[in-house]
């Protein structure tokens, strides 16, 4: 298989034209996804290749679309739901969390609901508190949703073409500062399994949990907390439900360590999951100091470019946070 | 012109003036719409009394005296058209062909219901019959029915949608949006209100602008038919010619029927919004007497025909509540099954 560069975005728009390339049941939804292209031209021009019937402008009407595709689900079709900010989903809600979430177990299993939402998420484009939030935890906290937050191209198309084959709702977490990341992609039909971690570095003093484009970040602070000695593992969670247990669980019993780095709000944000599940394992025994989460300041997103920095961890949080757990200094 | 509105003409001109749901049925096809009704009735009062009986837990919102609206809406609907109901939906489910003793199984929460205990009275669907499912979230259905038109569409069949919903759900942004959604889209949806004066214990009068939820119908560019929705034949009417618009690929319509409901909205109600002589206005209208009347006067059963079905639905009720309590607990240990679909 052949593998070239692309960007996250090309990575989504490929995986959605070889879905609706193999398979008539699959079909975009979406405001301004047709012409326009999306508001981050993800779709871009899949409307001249699949006409508007398959790539299909909604009105502005989130609940209503939402609902819509989750009746679509249900009756046979594969729908591909874009949320334009991750922010809209607060419209939605009723349809994704009452609806779409629950409707297979009311029903005591009589149908599933192979819905995919997308949603660009996360800060750091100067859109300020209402187009830039980063809302995955709480779609985390719902059995029958599944969560993902894919944080390379590679894995943005492969977990993308994994959703549209799921049975059950998946919700697409896309960092927006992500879209234009290239990387590695490789040509045709692949999938990355939903509900596997994937350890990005490896390393033997602290395990760093990162969720989205707190991976990158993270990895970058590896690189200098490598120069001063300090040696860490950078986990990539990709999936938060169903959280992938083991694979965290395994880092930490190896590196005694852990730290969380999430751009949600910290406070009962994923990081809150990840350390709760470690202080419930086996991997309890096995730490050599607190854990420690470094997550979205308790505020909204500000507009300022300075102050929208402040709120979410940036390399050097991770590098002084990873210093001080590794030298015993919190 | 519609084919019920020619099938009407052509009825009046050989001086036929029964009313149309006579003319345009069967009689077998107007004798099991007699047999719902009272099956629906009997359900209910059979749920009633169980759950006054500590039989079922929970609570249940009863639809006794709207009955025609369940069964004169679903008349002209097959097995592979789909609906979507409410809170108040034992009546659609059974007018779309469920069997009573599965619904009083879901009810006594057991694994032969039709969620398998996991629902209750507010999640029964079926849809093998094409009944996406009641919903417990008011407008929560609406749009989902434009999903299920919107595949209707895609796949390219000619199968229609009804979403039914109550006044209540007038005011919810759902009920707005997925009328545009379908007007927009012109597709196969029949938008259904049950007005029964009431949101839970708010008035139409004090809840909603407009005198009647059918003018909302122009604000989405469709037709807004306000039919008696206690008469079971004017429902049907409506019905009828809202489906054939529907499959002619004409839109959708919303229909409004004016009905009431006998009980509370739900076992808690205190019944303080209400006149004890509006009650019994409305229930001097049961569209059940009506409808077994004009079945009777027009000749299309006989007294003795009638007293038949009613003792055959009766043992319908009795074997079903017979059949819920016999029927197996689900295990605890199985609490998370059908979560997701693994």
């Amino acid at each position: 298989m052949t593998t070239r560069e692309l960007s996250y975005a090309q990575a989504i728009q490929e995986a959605m034209a070889i879905a609706m390339e193999a398979d008539e049941r699959v079909f975009l939804m979406g405001e301004d996804i047709g012409v326009y292209g999306g508001a981050f031209q993800v779709t871009g021009d899949l409307v001249e290749r699949f006409g508007p019937e398959r790539v299909r402008d909604t009105p502005i009407s989130e609940l209503g679309g939402a609902g819509v595709a989750v009746g679509a689900a249900v009756t046979g079709m594969r729908p591909i739901f874009e949320f334009q900010f991750s922010d809209f989903a607060t419209l939605a809600m009723e349809q994704i969390v009452n609806q779409a979430a629950k409707m297979r177990y009311m029903l005591g299993g009589e149908v599933s609901v192979p819905v995919v939402m997308r949603f660009p998420a996360g800060s750091g484009t100067g859109a300020a508190a209402q187009h830039s939030q980063s809302l995955e935890a709480w779609f985390g906290h719902v059995p029958g949703l599944k969560v993902i937050q894919p944080a390379t191209p590679h894995d943005a198309k492969g977990m993308l073409l994994a959703a549209i084959a799921d049975p059950d709702p998946v919700m697409i977490f896309e960092h927006k500062l992500l879209y234009k990341m290239k990387g590695p992609v490789p040509e045709g039909h692949y999938t990355v399994p939903i509900g596997k971690a994937e350890v990005r570095r490896q390393g033997s003093q602290l395990t760093i949990v990162a969720t989205a484009i707190m991976v990158h970040k993270a990895l970058e602070a590896a690189e200098t907390l490598a120069a001063e000695g300090i040696d860490a593992e950078v986990v990539d969670l990709r999936t938060i439900r169903p959280m992938d247990k083991d694979t965290v669980i395994a880092s930490v019993k190896k590196t005694s360590r852990l730290l969380c780095v999430y751009e949600g709000v910290k406070t009962l944000g994923v990081g809150a999951e990840v350390s709760a599940m470690i202080a419930e394992s086996e991997a309890f025994d096995y730490l050599d100091g607190p854990i420690v989460r470094l997550g979205g300041a308790e505020t909204p997103i500000p507009y300022n470019p300075e102050l929208e920095k402040a709120v979410v961890p940036q390399v050097p949080d991770i590098v002084t946070a990873a210093r001080e757990l590794v030298s015993g200094r919190r | 012109m519609a084919k019920a509105q020619a099938q009407a003409v052509a009825d009046s001109v050989r001086g036929d003036n029964r009313p149309f749901a006579l003319s345009h049925f069967e009689p077998a096809v107007l004798e099991d719409a007699l047999r719902q009704m009272y099956l629906i009735r009997r359900f209910e009062e059979g749920a009633e009394e169980s759950y006054m009986r500590g039989l079922v837990h929970g609570t249940m919102h009863l639809s006794i005296g709207q009955e025609a609206s369940a069964v004169g809406i679903c008349l002209p609907l097959t097995d592979a058209d789909m609906i979507t109901s409410t809170h108040r939906g034992h009546g659609h489910c059974i007018a779309k062909g469920a069997e009573v003793k599965r619904m009083f199984a879901e009810f006594f929460g057991k694994t032969t219901g039709y969620c398998k205990g996991r629902g209750g009275s507010m999640h029964i669907a079926d849809v093998s019959k094409g009944n996406l499912g009641a919903n417990g979230i008011v407008g929560g259905g609406i749009p989902i029915a434009v999903g299920a038109a919107l595949s209707i569409r895609m796949q390219k069949r000619n199968d229609v949608v009804v979403s039914f919903f109550g006044d209540g759900a007038n005011n919810e942004g759902a009920f707005h949006e997925a009328l545009n959604i379908a007007a927009v889209w012109k597709l196969p949806v029949i938008f259904v209100c049950e007005n029964n004066g009431y949101g839970m214990s708010t008035s139409t009068a004090r809840s909603t602008a407009v005198p009647n939820v059918a003018d909302r119908a122009a604000a989405y560019a469709m037709p807004g038919v306000i039919v008696d929705g206690n008469d079971l034949s004017a429902v049907a009417e409506a019905s009828v010619a809202a489906v054939e618009r529907a499959r002619a690929g004409e839109g959708p319509s919303l229909i409004e029927c004016k009905t009431y409901r006998h009980r509370g909205h739900s076992k808690s109600d205190r019944n303080r919004y209400r006149t004890k002589e509006e009650i019994e206005a409305w229930i001097a209208r049961d569209p059940i007497g009506r409808f077994e009347s004009q079945l009777v006067e027009y000749g299309i059963m006989t007294r003795d025909a009638v007293e038949a079905l009613r003792e055959n639905v009766e043992r319908e009720i009795a074997d079903g509540i017979e059949f819920a309590k016999a029927s197996p607990m689900p295990l605890t240990q199985d609490v998370a099954m059908y979560v997701y679909t693994d």
